[in-house]
């Protein structure tokens, strides 16, 4: 369904910009699987880039990896058809595609440290104008927060791309100066897809690439906690 | 011949004092030695360091040992949603908790396996993770130390042995065993089954034998995500 982010909660946010209609999170899977291109080797995070595999442009065939040691996993399994011992890392229980592969957990990792992976799709807390990413732990949560494979990918994946919605549910941009939210990895993001716009993280700063339907540069900007160039 | 294969569980795991660190295979549900955990139980042993990716996981896999006070310290990824025990025993203090990029545990797992003494690498740089550890600059670019994760024991879950501890897995099963298994003092397998020597093509085997100090046959149990 689309939505308008709550953003009724923020009054730093324009009305008119309140009720503007935003991308779906499948909408913003589907305006990610654009980026990838063919024959790429890609890991998928948690969250909107778990969406990703089921809106790839027809004639993309991509190499889904996954850190508990498959690549070309396929898709999700059908009720019936689930095997326990063949299941992505949200523990949800997949498929393979011809010519996959199976090995330890160490060598999945060396895949992603390694930059031998083309492509990372990771979720986000927040995102910095050097491309910082923020997706371990929620400052003040009770918990330990939960790293996984986040730092590793981060940090040596060729192409990391963060798909997140542009605002917290209280309207707060999540493209910022400098993060807020305990850091996962320095430098690393290249591009950030969100249900407004696509920007990339250059060494001139944040350049505004794309735009959702009906928005304009100037609003996304407006929403963005980062000087943008457009 | 090396006697590797034990006749029970209980057999498997009675020697395993207070202290211990153990290492507990499995990811995602799967590959978990959660027969060889049942009989920890039962053994007993406390103030355990477990080494695992997660914290267990509902009713099942290390959640058992949590629940029963045995661990008191632990070494994991991603604790996981539903490592209710855990997160129980963490907030009242009973439980303390490092936490380690996942490719690094694998690392610092096989650094202790192949004799290294430690290793720089750039994740982690400025995060947490590096509070503590030696920071370097290497072509350039800024990288932490991090050091080998040893242990007393490895509880793994393969798919086959043969008589001498060969083994092979089952599908995404593998994850963190055979990292596991050849870094710790002693690994005890849990096996769907035991084959003849020789009945595992040598081509076949993914840990060698050499790694692998006890087996027993169990049925295996997966808890569902």
């Amino acid at each position: 369904m689309p939505h308008n982010a709550g953003s009724e909660e923020n009054p730093k946010v324009r009305p008119a910009l309140r009720s503007k209609v935003r991308l779906t999170r499948e909408e913003i899977a589907a305006r990610a699987a654009r980026e990838l291109p063919d024959g790429a080797y890609v890991n998928l995070g948690w969250g909107i880039p778990n969406l990703i595999a089921d809106h790839l442009p027809a004639g993309i065939t991509v190499y889904f990896h996954s850190e508990n040691g498959i690549l070309g996993m396929g898709r999700r399994a059908k009720p019936g058809e689930e095997d326990l011992d063949l299941v992505d890392a949200m523990k949800v229980p997949v498929t393979l595609i011809p010519g996959a592969s199976f090995f330890h957990q160490a060598d999945a990792h060396l895949m992603t440290r390694g930059g031998h992976l083309d492509v990372a799709v990771l979720g986000a807390f927040q995102v910095s104008e050097r491309g910082d990413l923020a997706n371990w732990k929620v400052p003040g949560a009770k918990g330990v927060g939960a790293i996984g494979g986040a730092m590793d990918i981060a940090a040596g994946t060729k192409k990391v791309i963060v798909c997140m919605e542009h605002t917290t549910r209280e309207g707060q941009p999540k493209i910022v100066r400098e993060l807020t939210y305990p850091l996962t990895c320095l430098a690393c993001v290249k591009t950030i897809v969100t249900d407004l716009a696509v920007i990339d993280v250059t060494e001139q700063g944040l350049v505004l690439r794309d735009l959702a339907p009906g928005w304009n540069s100037e609003e996304v900007q407006e929403l963005t906690a980062a000087a943008l160039k457009f | 011949m090396r006697q590797k294969l034990y006749a029970t569980l209980d057999a498997a795991v009675a020697d395993i004092p207070d202290g211990a660190r153990i290492m507990f295979g499995g990811f995602g549900g799967s590959g978990f030695p959660n027969n060889l955990i049942e009989a920890l139980l039962r053994r007993g042993s406390k103030n355990l360091t477990a080494i695992s990716n997660n914290c267990g996981t509902r009713e099942g896999e290390l959640s058992p040992l949590f629940k029963n006070g045995q661990i008191s310290h632990v070494i994991a990824a991603f604790p996981g949603p539903h490592s209710f025990y855990f997160q129980e025993r963490f907030a009242k203090g009973e439980v303390t908790i490092e936490l380690v990029p996942q490719g690094i545990l694998c690392e610092r797992m096989r650094a202790a396996a192949a004799g290294l003494l430690g290793f720089y690498t750039t994740v982690g740089v400025a995060t947490e993770v590096a509070e503590g550890k030696e920071e370097r600059v290497i072509n350039g670019q800024r990288c932490i130390l991090e050091m080998p994760i040893h242990a007393d024991y490895a509880f793994i879950k393969a798919d086959k042995s043969d008589g001498l501890g060969n083994l092979t897995y089952r599908l995404a099963a593998r994850n963190f065993n055979p990292i596991m298994a050849q870094a710790a003092a002693t690994t005890i397998a849990e096996v769907e089954e035991v084959v003849p020597v020789g009945a595992i093509d040598p081509e076949h085997v993914v840990t060698p034998a050499i790694f692998v100090h006890r087996v027993v046959v169990a049925k295996g149990i997966r808890y569902a995500a």
